[in-house]
C-alpha cells in the first residue's frame, strides 16, 4: 500500500497489522530528548514545534550528512522508550509512529483509544532507510544534534503495519506461527 | 623494549573505526544472503533482503551500515616490551574523535549519565587493556550499538540451577527482548567468573570470529544446542517472526566462587562490527 501524509481516519482504517506500507511526504523526527522536551512544554502550556494533527513520528537519529546529500544513515531506535510520552502527543493529533520493537500493553491500549497506528521500519538498515529521504531540516531543539527534530521528506519509506486499530499485532500473530519451544 | 608513539596508535583506531561502522565484510553478508533461502517467513525473508541490500550499500558507499554508530569498545592487547611514548587512552579517544568526524558518524555518548549531555566527538571509548607476551600492540575495536546493548544482562544464578537455569536465562532473554535488539543476533554467553568478569568474557565471546569452533567439545555442544532453541523461539529477523533468531551464540568461561555461577548475556545485533589490527 502506498500512501501520503498527512493521515487521517481513512487512511488509518484501511492500515491492517502485517501490510507493507510505503510513505510519501513530510514526516517528523523525535526521539528520548525531543520527546521529553515536548511533553515538558505541553505541561507548561507552551506550544509545541509543528502542528500534530495528522502527522508522522519517525523515532530516529541520523547520522550527520555527507555534502550533496539530504541526510546520513537513518534507520529506527527502539520505540519502547517514548511510551511514556506518547499519550500527550497522541492527544494533539499524532497518527502515525515509526520505530523498531514492541512497546507497552498500555501504549497499544491508548494507541487504539486515539485511532491511531504504529509502523515498524527495519532496524540497522540506516543506509537503505537514507536513500527513500529527499530533504530533512532541522527545524526543532537543535543543540541536542542528533536528537534534534527533523522534518523530512520522504518517498516511498517501507514500513510495516505493527499494530492496527482493529488489535491485530504483528509481532505476537507471526511470533507465535514459528514459535516450536515451550518457555 | 620497542617505543611506539601514541600517534601511532590513534591512527590504527581511527582506521579501524572508519573501517568498522561500513565494512561488515563478505563473509559476514554472505552468511545473512545463505539465511534468506533458509528462513521460513516470508515477512522474515523481505527484512533479510533489506538488510543485505543495506549492509551492501554500506560497504560499497562507505557509508555507515547504521544509524547507531555505536559506543567504541576497545580491546588492547599490549605486549610487555612495548613502551608507549604518550597516553594510550588518549590515543584511543582521539582515534575515536578522528573518524567519527571524518567517517560523518553519529556521537552517541553522553558526558554524564543523569544530565545527558552529549560530548560531540563520541567519546570516551570503553578500552580495557591485556598485558600480554611480545612488543606488539594487538586492537580490536567494536563500536556497540544501544539497542542490543539495552537488551544484556548479568545475573548471579545458583550453582544448582546449572546448564538448565542458564539455557532458561539466554531464551526467556531473547523472547521478551523480542525485536529490541535488532535479530539476528550474534549471541555472547560469559559464565563463571565474578560480576564484571562474566560480562566482560561475554562481550569478548561476540567478537570471536564466527568460523572459529570452540575448543571446549561441552562448550562447543552447548552453543549449537542453544542456538537451535533461540531460532525455535518464532522471534525472527527484527522479531517479526520467523527462524532466523540468531546467527550463532559463542559461550567464554571463567573460573568461580563455590557458591556463585555467574551469568552474563551480552547480545550483539545483526550489525556485527568489530575490527582487529597489529602494530
Amino acid at each position: 500500500m502506498h500512501i501520503k501524509t498527512p493521515i487521517y481516519e481513512d487512511t488509518i482504517k484501511r492500515m491492517k497489522a502485517g501490510d507493507i506500507v510505503y510513505i510519501s511526504g513530510t514526516i517528523y523526527t523525535g526521539r528520548d530528548q525531543a520527546h521529553k522536551k515536548m511533553v515538558e512544554a505541553l505541561n507548561n502550556n507552551q506550544p509545541l514545534p509543528f502542528d500534530f494533527s495528522g502527522q508522522v513520528i519517525y523515532y530516529v537519529g541520523p547520522t550527520p550528512a555527507k555534502s550533496g546529500q539530504p541526510i546520513g544513515s537513518c534507520g529506527p531506535t527502539s520505540s519502547y522508550r517514548m511510551d511514556p510520552f506518547a499519550k500527550p502527543l497522541m492527544e494533539k493529533g499524532l497518527k502515525v509512529m515509526i520505530g523498531k520493537g514492541d512497546r507497552s500493553d498500555e501504549f497499544i491500549k491508548e494507541m487504539i483509544a486515539q485511532k491511531a497506528v504504529y509502523l515498524q521500519a527495519v532496524g540497522g538498515a540506516g543506509a537503505l532507510l537514507s536513500k527513500k529521504v529527499l530533504k530533512s531540516e532541522v527545524i526543532a531543539y537543535e543543540a541536542l544534534g542528533p536528537e534534534a527534530i527533523h522534518k523530512l521528506e520522504v518517498k516511498d519509506f517501507p514500513v510495516i503495519v505493527t499494530y492496527d486499530i482493529y488489535g491485530g499485532n504483528l509481532v505476537k500473530d507471526e511470533v507465535n506461527k514459528y514459535k516450536t519451544i515451550e518457555l | 623494549m620497542r617505543t611506539i608513539h601514541e600517534r601511532t596508535i590513534t591512527d590504527e583506531v581511527k582506521k579501524l573505526a572508519l573501517d568498522a561502522n561500513c565494512d561488515l565484510g563478505t563473509s559476514f553478508i554472505d552468511l545473512l544472503r545463505e539465511k534468506i533461502k533458509s528462513e521460513k517467513s516470508e515477512i522474515g525473508k523481505n527484512v533479510l533482503e533489506q538488510i543485505v541490500e543495506n549492509d551492501e550499500i554500506a560497504r560499497l558507499e562507505k557509508a555507515p551500515m547504521c544509524q547507531d554508530t555505536g559506543l567504541v569498545v576497545c580491546f588492547i592487547e599490549l605486549g610487555y616490551d612495548v613502551h608507549i611514548e604518550g597516553d594510550l587512552y588518549e590515543a584511543v579517544n582521539q582515534g575515536v574523535r578522528e573518524a567519527y568526524d571524518e567517517g560523518f558518524f553519529r556521537k552517541s555518548i553522553v558526558r554524564h549519565p543523569l544530565d545527558r549531555v552529549n560530548t560531540n566527538d563520541n567519546t570516551p571509548a570503553i578500552t580495557h587493556v591485556k598485558l600480554v607476551p611480545g612488543d606488539q600492540i594487538k586492537i580490536t575495536l567494536a563500536p556497540k550499538g544501544g539497542g542490543s546493548e539495552n537488551m544484556s544482562l548479568v545475573k548471579m544464578l545458583t550453582p544448582a540451577e546449572g546448564i538448565e537455569g542458564i539455557k532458561k536465562l539466554v531464551l526467556h532473554t531473547i523472547f521478551y527482548a523480542g525485536g529490541k535488539p535488532c535479530p539476528p543476533l550474534i549471541v555472547g554467553i560469559g559464565i563463571g567468573g565474578n560480576l564484571e568478569k562474566s560480562a566482560l568474557i561475554a562481550k569478548e565471546a561476540i567478537l570471536r570470529d564466527l568460523d572459529e569452533e570452540n575448543p571446549d567439545p561441552i562448550l562447543r555442544k552447548l552453543e549449537a544446542e542453544i542456538l537451535d532453541e533461540i531460532n525455535k523461539l518464532g522471534v525472527g529477523p527484527m522479531g517479526f517472526g520467523g527462524t532466523t533468531t540468531a546467527l550463532a551464540v559463542k559461550i567464554s568461561v571463567h573460573p568461580c566462587h563455590i557458591a556463585s555461577l555467574p551469568v552474563a548475556i551480552n547480545l550483539q545485533c545483526h550489525a556485527s562490527r568489530h575490527k582487529t589490527g597489529v602494530i
